[in-house]
């Protein structure tokens, strides 16, 4: 049997995160809920961006979870893409704005 | 034979669903008599559960309609007629039960792709609907047309939207019309819809923005694992993750509402059903002296216990699921 850091069947343990701070755990998902129900967003921008940020913070379990969803909303793939693409530009900026930092110094300290 | 397969690959999910019931589930009456008129259609939708399709030959006999319209003129519960198929409109025997129906004065209401409609063999359908006042529930699984044509064949989405412009023209989808047009979204995938209040919103937008489309209610149906759909489960590997997702989600308050309960279900034989997903499975009602439409018994009927198997779990899961939406 093999056996991983990941397993999907450990996506159905997400309710129990509570367990050993009851209290914390509540407010989380009372939080979690709030948050990501429809508001002034629809619930169908609300995880299409839900899906871009688990792709950018490589979640496994919420890939997993706002895949599903995007899908039982009726989002199309090429919807899901461009989001996906929205997650992968802010990283690459993110990423090369950082670059700010080390040209200053390079700048500073370079002769 | 195929019923058999269906039922064997049922029989491997580890939990049955008898085991979640504290005991037998019993109809409540007799309000509603489905008609399954005959598997031909016009399409061979990927997750047809009747596995319908223009090769079929079953067709229900003018007989056996004849004997639907006796059975629902003696029973003034049966408060609502419901014709599904195949594609009704391909048994030449519906136009004039529809007519004889309509003048019962009961709730009636065809189950149509609608693209039957494009074809000019079969045009006239919308004036017979308008006409006998009968409401249309139209099968649209996605608002996208590659989706759409995905699941149901090339050309579908176009033609469907063709002939619900003229539908909304004649009425059908507009408010003090009395002419009531619903659709009918269904996943086109291994996973099950969401909530229905929130795609109907997203069909509203889309179909009225992109092709001037109105429509009365739309219904979120969770695909059951039955016919071709139960075939793409097992071929495409997700069987398994499909009947636990539904296993996972059952909600015992679902039961209460289920259409099984108030509903029998005719096959084109004249053979009786809980509903149409046992029709396919060859489960036939439970009470032995009235498994026919020749001994309709609505005494018997209207508390008989209803036969379970696994593909029960998709009218149980989550808000619940019917041939008329969710359940909430």
């Amino acid at each position: 049997m093999t056996r991983n850091y990941y397993e999907s069947g450990d996506l159905a343990d997400f309710p129990n995160i509570a367990e050993h701070a009851q209290e914390q755990g509540k407010k989380f998902f009372d939080y979690y809920g709030a948050s990501t129900s429809a508001g002034k967003l629809s619930e169908r921008e609300k995880s299409l961006i839900a899906l871009a940020v688990a792709m950018t913070q490589n979640c496994p379990y919420c890939i997993d979870a706002y895949t599903n969803k995007c899908l039982s909303l009726g989002i199309g793939e090429d919807e899901m893409m461009e989001a996906v693409h929205v997650g992968a530009a802010m990283m690459a900026g993110i990423t090369l704005v950082h670059s700010t930092q080390m040209r200053k110094i390079i700048k500073k300290k370079a002769m | 034979m195929q019923e058999i397969r269906q039922l064997e690959a049922l029989e491997k999910y580890h939990v049955h669903f008898a085991e979640k019931l504290a005991g037998p589930v019993l109809a409540s009456g007799v309000e509603i008599l489905q008609l399954n008129v005959g598997k031909r259609c016009n399409l061979s939708c990927r997750h047809c559960h009747v596995e319908a399709g223009n090769e079929r030959k079953e067709m229900m006999s003018g007989d056996i309609l004849k004997r639907c319209l006796e059975v629902i003129r003696e029973n003034s519960g049966i408060t609502t007629i419901d014709i599904t198929g195949g594609a009704p409109e391909m048994n030449p025997s519906v136009k004039g039960f529809i007519k004889d129906a309509a003048k019962i004065g009961r709730r009636l209401m065809v189950r149509s792709n609608l693209a039957i409609l494009a074809d000019e063999d079969y045009a006239d359908y919308a004036e017979i609907y308008a006409d006998n006042g009968v409401e249309i529930v139209a099968s649209l699984p996605d608002c996208d047309e590659a989706r759409a044509d995905r699941q149901r064949g090339a050309g579908f989405f176009r033609k469907f939207i063709g002939v619900a412009e003229r539908l909304n023209e004649m009425g059908y989808g507009k408010p003090g019309t009395g002419l009531l047009l619903n659709l009918v979204h269904n996943p086109v995938g291994a996973y099950l819809p969401a909530l229905q209040k929130s795609i109907e919103e997203d069909y509203r937008t889309r179909l009225k923005s992109y092709h001037g489309l109105d429509f009365n209610a739309l219904y979120c149906i969770n695909n059951m694992p039955v016919g071709r759909y139960l075939d793409f489960l097992i071929a495409s590997g997700n069987y398994e993750d499909y009947m636990q997702v539904l296993a996972e989600a059952f909600n015992p308050a679902a039961l209460d509402n289920v259409m099984c309960r108030t509903m029998v279900s005719v096959a084109w034989d004249g053979t009786l059903y809980d509903c149409d997903f046992n029709q396919m499975l060859g489960l036939p009602v439970c009470p032995e002296h009235s498994r026919h439409i020749g001994s309709f018994d609505l005494k018997r009927l209207g508390n008989r216990p209803i036969a379970l198997h696994n593909h029960c779990y998709g009218c149980t899961a989550g808000a619940g699921s019917s041939c008329q939406g969710s359940l909430d």
